[in-house]
C-alpha cells in the first residue's frame, strides 16, 4: 500500500486548541511542511504572536518565541541578524500584523530582513472574541461594528500586501487563500517559495493567507468557506505582488 | 595605568564592548546619542553588529530576539524612550532573557527635557511595565564608575539571567572625565545555554521561550522561582557608598551625579562644624536598606537630595522605619542643584528654619 497522506513531522503530537473549521490549521500544516521538505526544521527559529495563534509554539516542531502583541518583525529581526544561518518566520495575525504592530512590520520590509512572514489574514480579532480589525470588511460585523464595519466612520480595510509590496526592501509578497483544496495547494507553494526566498538571502518575504474565523464570524465552518470567497477575494485579490527574479 | 579623558556616554559605550556587548540595538534620543554613534563605529570594528531601529519599542524587541539566540546585547535611550520600552522590559524580565538597558535620565514628564534629570528613579526601579518584576539597576556616580558598572553589567545579566539597567543622566553622560580601563576585560563565558534557541537539530525536543501561563498554578510559581531569584540579587549584589558616616549628624542620601553635588556640600558644611555625611545607593534596586538601619548614634536627621520632585525619598522613609526625620529636598526640570543651596538647607534644618 502506498502512503497517499502523512502527519508533517513539522508539527508535534499536541492537539490544536482551534475552534473547528478555523484555517489556523490548515496554515499550520502547509507551515510544517515547507519546512520539513525544505529539511529546515532542526534549524528554524519561529516567532510566535500574539492572537489564536500564540501557542502555535506547542504545536510547531521548530525553536519558537513569543513576542508581545505586533511586535514579532522586530523580534525575528533581532534573531536573524544575530543567527543569519537560521531560518526565521513570523506567524502574525491581522490585528497583530496590520494594527499594532503595523510600524514592526513595515519596518522589517524597509530593512529588507531576510526573514519569512506568514500573515493569516481572517478579517477579524479571533481570540479577544471577534472585535473589529483593520482588515474588517465595509459592511461585516464585529462586536466592536455591531452595524457592520462604516467606511466612512472606521476607514477601508488594510490591504497589507498591496501596501507593503510598495516597500523597497520587499522581495516577495504573494497573496493565497485556504478556503478550497485547490487554492490550499498554491498556498503551500507560496509559502515554500517564502522559505526559500529567505535560503537565496533574497530579504523580506509575506505570504498572506486569507483565512477564516467561524467563531468570529459566526458562522459554521462551510458558511465560513464561502463567505470567504464570495467577500475576502474580491477585496483582497489573490496572486503575487511581488517577486524577486531568481526564486 | 594611562587614563582617556572621555565624555560619560562614550566611555559607557566602550566599556560596553569591553564587557562583552555584541549587539546594539537602539533610536536616537537626546541626551545619550553618543553611545549609538559609537556603536555605529565601533561595534562593526569589533565583529558585532549595531543597527539602528524604528522606534525604542522595536528596539527593545529586538534586543529580546538578538539575547534569545544568545547575543550579549544591549540598547541604550533616554526617558520617554525607556517608557516606551516598558513592555518589551516586562517580556524580558519574564522570559529572564540576559542583557543590559542604559538609560541616560533627563527630565520629565512627557517630553520634558533635554537637560539632566533623575526624574525615571520610579521607572528603574519600579517596573513600568506589568506584573512582578525586578530589574537590577546600577548607578554609577562618575564617568569612571560608569565604565566599570557598564563592564561588569553582562557578566551580571548572564550570571543572573536577567535584565540589567545602567542608570546614568544628562550630566553624567555629557561630562567629559579621565577614565582608566583595566589591562583585562571583566569579559565572564557565559555559564548554562541551555536555554538558548539555536535551532533543535533534531537532537533535542524544540524549546520555546515564553513568558504566558493560563494555568494559574504555573504562573504563580514561575513568579515565586522570579522572587526568589530577586532574592538571591537582593543579597548577593546591593551595593553603596559611605562617605563620611562616622559621626554624622545630618545624612544625605543621593544617588548618581547628585551624590557628588552633595559630597561637596557635606565637606562645605564640615568646615562649618556640621557633622554631615552620605549614603549612596549604587543600586538603585536592589535599595541598600541595611546602612540605615545601622545610621550612627550620631545621626538627627536624613535629608534625601534628588534631581526630580522626590521619589527615592520613599525607599529612603522604608529604610529609616520612623527613626529620625526625614527630609526631601529636590531641584528638577533640568535644574541642577548648587552645593551652597544644599549646605544653606541643611543648616536651617540642623536651627529649625527648613520645613
Ligand atoms: C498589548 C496588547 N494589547 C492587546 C492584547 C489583547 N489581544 C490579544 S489577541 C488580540 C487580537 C489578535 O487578533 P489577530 O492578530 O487578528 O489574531 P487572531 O486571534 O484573529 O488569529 C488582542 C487585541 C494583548 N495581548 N496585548
Ligand atoms: S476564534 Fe477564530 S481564529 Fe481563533 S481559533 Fe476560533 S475560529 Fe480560529
Amino acid at each position: 500500500m502506498s502512503v497517499i497522506f502523512k502527519k508533517t513531522t513539522g508539527l508535534t503530537e499536541a492537539a490544536t486548541h482551534y475552534c473547528p473549521g478555523c484555517t489556523h490549521g490548515i496554515a499550520h500544516r502547509l507551515v510544517g511542511e515547507a519546512l520539513e521538505e525544505l529539511g529546515l526544521l532542526g534549524d528554524t527559529i519561529g516567532c510566535a504572536s500574539v492572537g489564536c495563534s500564540i501557542f502555535s509554539y506547542n504545536y510547531f516542531n521548530v525553536d519558537m518565541i513569543e513576542c508581545s502583541h505586533g511586535r514579532a518583525p522586530a523580534v525575528a529581526t533581532g534573531i536573524k541578524r544575530t543567527v543569519p544561518d537560521k531560518t526565521v518566520f513570523t506567524y502574525q495575525g491581522d490585528g497583530d500584523l496590520a494594527a499594532i504592530g503595523t510600524a514592526e512590520i513595515v519596518h522589517a520590509a524597509h530593512r529588507g530582513e531576510n526573514i519569512t512572514v506568514i500573515f493569516i489574514n481572517n478579517a477579524i480579532y479571533g481570540m479577544t472574541g471577534g472585535q473589529m480589525a483593520p482588515t474588517t470588511l465595509p459592511g461585516q460585523k464585529a462586536t466592536t461594528a455591531p452595524a457592520g464595519r462604516i467606511a466612512e466612520f472606521s476607514g477601508r480595510p488594510l490591504k497589507m500586501s498591496e501596501m507593503l509590496a510598495e516597500v523597497p526592501g520587499a522581495a516577495y509578497v504573494e497573496r493565497v487563500s485556504l478556503h478550497h483544496p485547490k487554492y490550499i495547494r498554491k498556498a503551500k507553494k507560496a509559502i515554500l517559495k517564502g522559505f526559500t526566498c529567505q535560503l537565496a538571502k533574497g530579504g523580506f518575504a509575506m505570504v498572506e493567507l486569507l483565512s477564516t474565523c467561524p467563531t468570529g464570524w459566526g458562522l459554521d465552518p462551510v458558511e465560513a468557506m464561502e463567505w470567504l470567497e464570495a467577500n475576502m477575494i474580491p477585496y483582497y485579490p489573490l496572486g503575487v505582488l511581488k517577486t524577486p527574479e531568481e526564486v | 595605568m594611562s587614563r582617556t579623558l572621555m565624555k560619560g556616554n562614550e566611555a559607557l559605550a566602550r566599556a560596553a564592548i569591553r564587557g562583552g556587548c555584541t549587539h546594539f540595538f537602539g533610536y536616537p534620543i537626546t541626551p545619550q546619542n553618543e553611545i549609538p554613534e559609537y556603536f555605529a563605529r565601533e561595534l562593526p570594528k569589533a565583529g558585532g553588529l549595531f543597527l539602528q531601529a524604528e522606534s525604542e519599542i522595536a528596539a527593545v524587541n529586538m534586543l529580546y530576539g538578538s539575547a534569545a539566540a544568545g547575543a550579549q546585547a544591549m540598547t541604550s535611550s533616554s526617558s520617554p524612550g525607556l517608557a516606551l520600552m516598558q513592555e518589551g522590559i516586562s517580556m524580558l524580565a519574564a522570559t529572564e532573557i540576559p542583557c543590559v538597558i542604559v538609560n541616560v535620565m533627563r527630565g520629565g514628564p512627557g517630553l520634558g527635557t533635554i537637560q539632566p534629570a533623575q526624574s525615571d528613579y520610579f521607572q528603574m526601579t519600579r517596573g513600568g511595565g506589568n506584573g512582578d518584576y525586578r530589574i537590577l539597576s546600577l548607578a554609577p556616580a562618575t564617568v569612571q564608575e560608569s565604565a566599570e558598572m557598564m563592564e561588569e553589567s553582562f557578566a551580571l545579566a548572564q550570571k543572573y539571567r536577567t535584565p540589567v539597567f545602567l542608570v546614568s543622566d544628562g550630566l553624567l553622560g555629557q561630562m567629559m572625565e579621565p577614565v582608566q580601563f583595566d589591562r583585562h576585560t571583566k569579559k565572564k563565558r557565559a555559564g548554562n545555554k541551555r536555554w538558548i534557541l539555536t535551532g533543535h537539530h533534531h537532537r533535542r525536543p524544540p524549546r520555546t521561550i515564553k513568558s504566558l501561563r493560563l494555568d494559574p498554578a504555573k504562573l504563580e510559581s514561575h513568579n515565586l522561582e522570579l522572587q526568589d531569584k530577586y532574592g538571591r540579587i537582593s543579597r548577593r549584589e546591593t551595593r553603596f557608598e559611605l562617605y563620611r558616616m562616622n559621626d554624622a549628624e545630618l545624612v544625605f542620601c543621593a544617588f548618581g551625579s547628585t551624590a557628588r553635588i552633595v559630597k561637596n556640600s557635606i565637606d562645605d558644611l564640615r568646615q562649618k562644624g556640621c557633622r554631615a555625611g552620605l549614603i549612596r545607593p549604587q543600586t538603585l534596586w536592589p535599595f541598600p536598606v541595611q546602612p540605615f538601619k545601622t545610621l550612627p548614634e550620631s545621626g538627627k536627621a536624613v535629608i534625601c537630595v534628588e534631581m526630580n520632585c522626590g521619589q527615592m525619598v520613599d525607599d529612603v522613609r522604608l529604610a529609616v522605619e520612623g527613626r529620625m526625620p526625614v527630609h526631601f529636598y529636590g531641584r528638577c526640570g533640568g535644574v541642577i542643584p548648587e552645593p551652597a543651596e544644599l549646605s544653606e538647607y541643611a543648616l536651617e534644618l540642623l536651627t529649625g528654619g527648613a520645613a
